[in-house]
């Protein structure tokens, strides 16, 4: 009896199989990373080895964060659940690697865009989910206030194979002090060394910083300088020949900021399908038809939506209620004096 | 007959072959659909990234080729030492392990189980992190030898200053070269008339004297530069001047020396307890001292066990000093398949030139070791 009906089931199974396969539309047969994904029935995600706010794994193996969210968004586009992603921690030299050799779909990793990157490298980047800036992290006691009061022979530490190895060469360079740079590979080295008193400095993007320093033994020991040396456009990024798969992740990224924009939240997006404003009605799937193009359905944005939320939510949820940067700066919609401005979705 | 030897060799060889054949067009088509190309030309470029300790001229504006030659050093250098002092190291403990001293023979086997039974990366990290939370802060560090100081930061020691290093060195190089002579002249004196030099005293006598001659007549002068303790802000404090050794090197070569000394220490204690007790009573019997017997009869018997294995520590050694990456200490992984990896996204050039060198290295020390094996096998009439 269950011999048959195990046989019932894989027969149910690969019509099942077939009917997705004739059903397929025509983006869904263009994009192999979209057919794939859904083959597999997750979506392969990139992430941090542990960055709070950004991404991090609870003891449970939970992943929260809003570069976490950014992959959830994608689940619950094209797989109607957000649930369905698997992670990848990797370190800053491994990224790009995993990426481009197909281990992983998307890359959300607190990751600079640049111009090398995009277009050396066989990357595409497709937004940017957190504008950030490289500072410098100093020991209160100190009495260093400023990055002007830095002399020659200051020690900094860092991670390799970032572009803050970079942005600290060309700032220490122009204001013409000499250096001893200390490069881990690992984050929780870099974070352990600085805070056993290795490095006068520990510098990395702010946000990093904000979220690393909940990590010393003492964090109120230590606190961020004002100067921001660089610009730090940290966003998702997708393997370069895929244009539907990056248009998927850019799009799914846009909602979310979108619907933060026009006050569509988790809680309301059902209740905006009845909205008056057609820009709503379209955000919720209740207009137009804005998933054709991806080979999705209609309510890919109203799911990311609902399972997400919008951009201020992950926003609120995985940084600001943490205490690692409660004022969003720059990261505020551009209607509130931020920088946050995303086209259209129409 | 001819067919059946050659067949399967042939086919091997067609099979790698086809192999490597499939992994490049493979790894080809993926770059091309991704827009990679390939090639070595970014070598060439500027690195624009800072190196922490660097044995020759380096800083950001010059090449990832330059970078490379650092990395590459560094990882030379921390080999070069660890393999001196394991060896060192493991012979003291090798042959404490054979003491009939009580005390002596269970610290060195305790020795010998406990550092060897420990993964490598973990005694890395506590060497490196131990030492990071022990050490004091540069204010505070206590002189050692009245011009050293030990801190979080690093060992600062004077660092010399020389004044024509070329004809001291060229002395150094000449002092060499008689010893060399030397030793072969006493050498048939001694097989023509049995008359003996005292060979060693002689040969370091000459090995000091000439070198030390060049102060004198050559113009050579060293001048010392020493540590001082600069102020970076009220509680931040820094060594300026002399010689600054960064505490990863120090962690890293601790690290090392520790592990690899346990493995050689047995080979050592298997190289000398190969040796039949008969031997050293007949070549006691016959009127050689303790340390003739040990010169001329054990140690030449005895090293013919323990070079062979003692080079595959040597080779680990090198291969295990990339475990830098993860304490900060910049070598050949952590620089070129590390940062500069990351900064030109070459990935394929990158590991294949890194695997290459350590191939080389490798196969260097090699080499080396057999020669040095085959120098002092039996020669068989």
């Amino acid at each position: 009896m269950f011999k048959y009906l195990k046989q019932l089931t894989s027969l149910v199974a690969m019509v099942a199989v077939l009917f997705t396969f004739t059903t397929e539309t025509f983006a869904a047969k263009k994009s192999k990373t979209l057919k794939n994904t859904q083959k597999k029935g997750f979506v392969r995600c990139g992430v941090s080895q542990g960055l709070p706010g950004f991404s991090n794994a609870d003891a449970a193996g939970n992943w929260t964060g809003v570069d976490v969210d950014v992959c959830r968004a994608v689940a619950a586009a094209v797989l109607g659940d957000a649930n369905k992603v698997k992670f990848t921690p990797l370190s800053a030299k491994e990224r790009f690697t995993a990426l481009t050799s197909g281990e992983i779909d998307i890359l959300s990793r607190n990751t600079t865009w640049t111009l090398s990157r995009d277009a050396d490298i066989g990357l595409t980047f497709v937004g940017v989910n957190f504008y950030d800036g490289q500072g410098f992290m100093v020991r209160k006691d100190s009495g260093i206030t400023s990055t002007s009061q830095f002399k020659n022979g200051i020690s900094a530490c860092t991670n390799i194979g970032t572009t803050t190895e970079l942005n600290m060469r060309d700032f220490f360079n122009s204001k013409g002090i000499s250096y001893t740079p200390v490069a881990f590979e690992k984050a929780d080295e870099v974070v352990a060394a600085y805070d056993a008193g290795r490095c006068d400095t520990y510098t990395t993007d702010k946000s990093g910083l904000a979220a690393q320093r909940t990590k010393m033994t003492n964090p109120d020991d230590h606190m961020v300088l004002p100067e921001t040396i660089s610009k730090e456009p940290l966003g998702p990024v997708v393997r370069q020949g895929d244009s539907v798969w990056e248009d998927i992740v850019r799009w799914s990224l846009n909602t979310m900021i979108e619907a933060e924009e026009y006050g569509v939240t988790s809680a309301n997006a059902d209740m905006m399908k009845t909205s008056e404003n057609p820009q709503i009605k379209r955000l919720v799937g209740a207009e137009g038809e804005m998933g054709a193009a991806f080979g999705l359905d209609n309510e890919w944005n109203l799911r990311i939506i609902k399972q997400v939320g919008n951009y201020g939510e992950s926003y609120k949820r995985n940084i600001a209620d943490t205490g690692i940067l409660p004022d969003r700066g720059p990261n505020e919609l551009w209607t509130k004096g931020g920088i946050l401005y995303v086209p259209p979705s129409r | 007959m001819k067919y059946k030897k050659i067949l399967p060799q042939f086919l091997t060889l067609l099979f790698i072959i086809l192999i490597f054949g499939f992994f490049t067009m493979n790894a080809q088509e993926n770059m091309d659909t991704r827009g990679i190309e390939f090639g070595f030309g970014f070598l060439s470029k500027e690195a624009s990234f800072d190196i922490q300790f660097s044995l020759i001229d380096y800083d950001g504006s010059m090449s990832y080729g330059r970078a490379y030659l650092v990395g590459l050093l560094n990882t030379l250098l921390v080999s070069f030492i660890g393999i001196i002092l394991s060896t060192i190291l493991g012979a003291v403990i090798g042959v404490a392990r054979l003491s009939p001293n009580y005390l002596i023979n269970k610290t060195a086997s305790f020795y010998v189980e406990f550092f060897r039974n420990v993964p490598l990366l973990l005694q890395i990290f506590f060497w490196y992190f131990a030492a990071l939370r022990a050490l004091p802060m540069p204010e505070d560090a206590p002189l050692i030898f009245g011009s050293s100081f030990m801190t979080i930061k690093g060992l600062y020691t004077p660092a010399p200053i020389w004044n024509n290093l070329d004809v001291f060195m060229i002395a150094l190089i000449v002092a060499m070269i008689v010893i060399y002579f030397f030793n072969k002249f006493a050498k048939r004196k001694q097989e023509e008339e049995g008359k003996q030099y005292p060979k060693f005293l002689i040969s370091l006598g000459i090995f000091v004297i000439l070198p030390a001659l060049t102060f004198f007549v050559g113009g050579v002068d060293v001048i010392w530069s020493f540590p001082e303790l600069k102020q970076l802000a009220k509680t931040s404090f820094t060594y300026e001047g002399g010689l600054g050794i960064p505490p990863e090197l120090i962690a890293l070569t601790l690290a090392l020396t520790l592990y690899t000394a346990t493995f050689i220490a047995e080979n050592v204690r298997a190289g000398i307890q190969g040796i039949g007790k008969g031997q050293k009573e007949a070549a006691a019997s016959i009127g050689l001292t303790p340390g003739q017997v040990l010169k001329l009869v054990v140690l030449p018997q005895a090293l013919r066990i323990i070079i062979p294995p003692t080079t595959n520590q040597y080779l680990n050694l090198t291969k295990n000093s990339s475990l830098a990456a993860a304490i900060a200490y910049p070598d050949l992984v952590l620089v070129f398949a590390g940062t500069a990896m990351m900064q030109t996204g070459r990935a394929i050039e990158i590991v294949g030139i890194t695997m290459a060198t350590y191939l080389t290295i490798s196969l260097t020390i090699s080499l080396f070791m057999n020669w040095y094996n085959k120098r002092i096998a039996i020669q068989e009439k």
